[in-house]
């Protein structure tokens, strides 16, 4: 992955920069294109608002470039713990009919979706 | 006798002698809830009829056998359960539209402890939707309402658990602290929160916000009855990886030890520009009160706690929008449109922050101060056994106030993420009145010290009580 120091570049080349907040750093552009990721679909306001409400965030976590990190590594968890494994022993677990219960729509014992892939 | 003023040790008390039954016990409790739950807003969802038909049938247990009573350690006490967790038959929302119609198959880990420990679930406590919040205003139910002042909060995101505990709807309930809504809603409330260290409690069967800060915990109206809790839900289960084989102490053996010689560390930067005066009299008379107690106060430094929500709002979103990609509708539940404005912002951040050409910028970044800040509080333990702090730098605000600025109302959580970043339990209790609000105090310690975090707190509200 391409290591980008300051996210801020990216964003100020963009051609289209969001009208209103002068604060605002993310595009209304980058704002649909992060709900099209996180499968959200938002309003025309909804855009507006999170444009710069998030960007109001990513700038105040900016406050953390002014700690220095270089030879600090990262904390993912903080139990220490690691491969916890159990017996690989077969126990009873739920059965299809329990599991299907809360299902909007079944087939059979299976759980029923939209197509997924096409032809 | 108001049976729902009791504590769960008073209840036991009653219920062995017989003064009462279980029956009477649980009626007094859902009288609060008809009474109280229409202005307050605490429950989801009240399972009268579940806990009245098992509350017979407990009452018909002690008069085969008196002893279930010395044997199961909650028998017959009603308890509220924050909607985050699975209850078998139960409906659970995590106050989400999304999960409106959610009936699990099956029991948390917590809860299964619990009913066996016989506790009886007297209904799903509100809170913010996927436990997103301060102020519980996130719940797609509406909001819980602070029970000494219904024109403000009572803090978040367990929100409807401390106002079930504070007002005797039930007389402990269950929530969970991901950056401090356990702590803050306690303090809100008047009443005292655990959030125990992280992996000591089970996580299955809670709904899941942050995986690498998600903490089980609890509300009681008294330290006795926290250190009672935690005996029953902590330990290893083989559903939650993240909890160690490390035994369990009894957390009651000790309580009332006195705390003469231990150390209990003042960190200046808890004290700052912008905490309310009031509260920092408060906190400094709290410390006055354990030193008095024979505790030897020390002044001590965490450099990077003013790092501490920046850090947090970064990992925790990144985690969120994780955890809730699962909810597609179609296993169970309805689809993403259902979610409401706090999720899709912080599902947003999330993916934001972890897409590519930000992630090093953003999550890496954070994860590497996230290590400072551990750092801060080992170097801290190395002096003192245990560091106390408020709670909360403000009292309970006013509904609405900060729900249009997300950032300020994130703000609000600054003194209680520090401890969900380094994985330490931290007790929030009662510490003193200001403008007759409540004013919580928050003790902290190394990882698995709840045992001493009992015995502060527990010295603290004798002496609270004593000087009264």
């Amino acid at each position: 992955m391409k290591k980008i120091q300051n996210p801020k570049h990216k964003i100020q080349n963009k051609s289209n920069p969001p009208a209103g907040g002068q604060n605002s750093k993310l595009s209304e552009t980058e704002v649909e294109h992060i709900a099209k990721l996180a499968r959200l679909k938002l309003t025309r306001g909804e855009v507006k608002i999170f444009c710069y409400q998030l960007s109001e965030v990513l700038d105040y976590m900016n406050v953390l470039n002014e700690v220095e990190t270089k030879d600090v590594g990262p904390t993912a968890q903080v139990t220490g713990l690691e491969n916890v494994f159990r017996k690989d022993e077969v126990f009873p677990s739920l059965e299809p009919q329990k599991a299907l219960s809360c299902a909007p729509a079944r087939e059979g014992n299976f759980f029923k979706t939209g197509v997924v892939l096409e032809k | 006798m108001k049976l729902y003023k009791l504590t769960i040790n008073q209840a036991k008390e009653g219920l062995k002698k017989k003064e009462f039954s279980v029956k009477e016990l649980v009626s007094s409790c859902l009288e609060q809830i008809k009474k109280l739950n229409p202005k307050l807003n605490a429950f989801i969802t009240v399972c009268e009829k579940e806990a009245l038909k098992e509350a017979e049938e407990k009452d018909k247990k002690i008069r085969n056998s008196q002893s279930v009573i010395r044997n199961l350690p909650l028998f017959g006490i009603p308890i509220a359960v924050k909607d985050l967790f699975c209850t078998k038959r139960i409906r659970t929302t995590a106050a989400s539209k999304v999960l409106g119609n959610y009936i699990p198959v099956y029991d948390a880990t917590v809860i299964r402890k619990l009913k066996e420990a016989g506790a009886i679930i007297i209904g799903k406590a509100n809170c913010d939707a996927w436990a997103h919040g301060s102020s519980g205003e996130n719940s797609d139910f509406g909001p819980t309402k602070n029970p000494f002042d219904e024109s403000l909060v009572p803090g978040g995101s367990s929100s409807g658990s401390a106002v079930a505990v504070a007002t005797g709807m039930s007389l402990a309930a269950t929530g969970t602290d991901t950056g401090g809504s356990i702590r803050l809603p306690a303090a809100f409330c008047g009443v005292v929160g655990l959030k125990p260290t992280y992996g000591r409690v089970s996580r299955f069967g809670v709904i899941a916000m942050a995986s690498s800060l998600d903490s089980i915990g609890h509300f009681t109206k008294n330290v006795e009855d926290s250190a009672l809790i935690l005996n029953i839900t902590a330990g290893k289960d083989p559903y939650d990886a993240t909890t160690p084989l490390l035994d369990v102490p009894k957390y009651l053996k000790n309580l009332k030890e006195k705390i003469k010689g231990i150390k209990i560390g003042v960190p200046k930067e808890y004290f700052i520009k912008g905490i309310v005066k009031e509260i920092e009299q408060q906190t400094l008379l709290a410390i006055k009160k354990l030193e008095k107690l024979g505790a030897k106060i020390v002044n001590i430094s965490l450099p990077h706690t003013k790092y501490a929500v920046a850090v947090y709002y970064i990992i925790q979103p990144a985690e969120v929008s994780s955890n809730l990609a699962r909810y597609d509708g179609i296993r169970y539940g309805f689809g993403r449109e259902k979610f409401g404005a706090e999720a899709k912002r912080r599902i947003m951040l999330g993916t934001y922050t972890l897409s590519a050409g930000y992630y090093e910028a953003y999550y890496l970044k954070a994860m590497k101060v996230r290590t400072l800040i551990r750092k801060d509080f080992e170097e801290a333990f190395e002096k003192v056994q245990a560091i106390v702090t408020p709670v909360s730098p403000t009292l309970p605000f006013k509904l609405g106030e900060k729900t249009q600025n997300p950032l300020e109302m994130y703000l609000s959580d600054i003194f209680t993420i520090p401890a969900n970043l380094a994985g330490l339990p931290g007790l929030s209790l009662p510490g003193g009145w200001v403008n007759n609000l409540p004013v919580g105090i928050q003790i902290l310690g190394p990882q698995f010290s709840e045992e001493l975090l009992f015995r502060i707190g527990h010295a603290l509200e004798q002496q609270r009580k004593n000087e009264k």
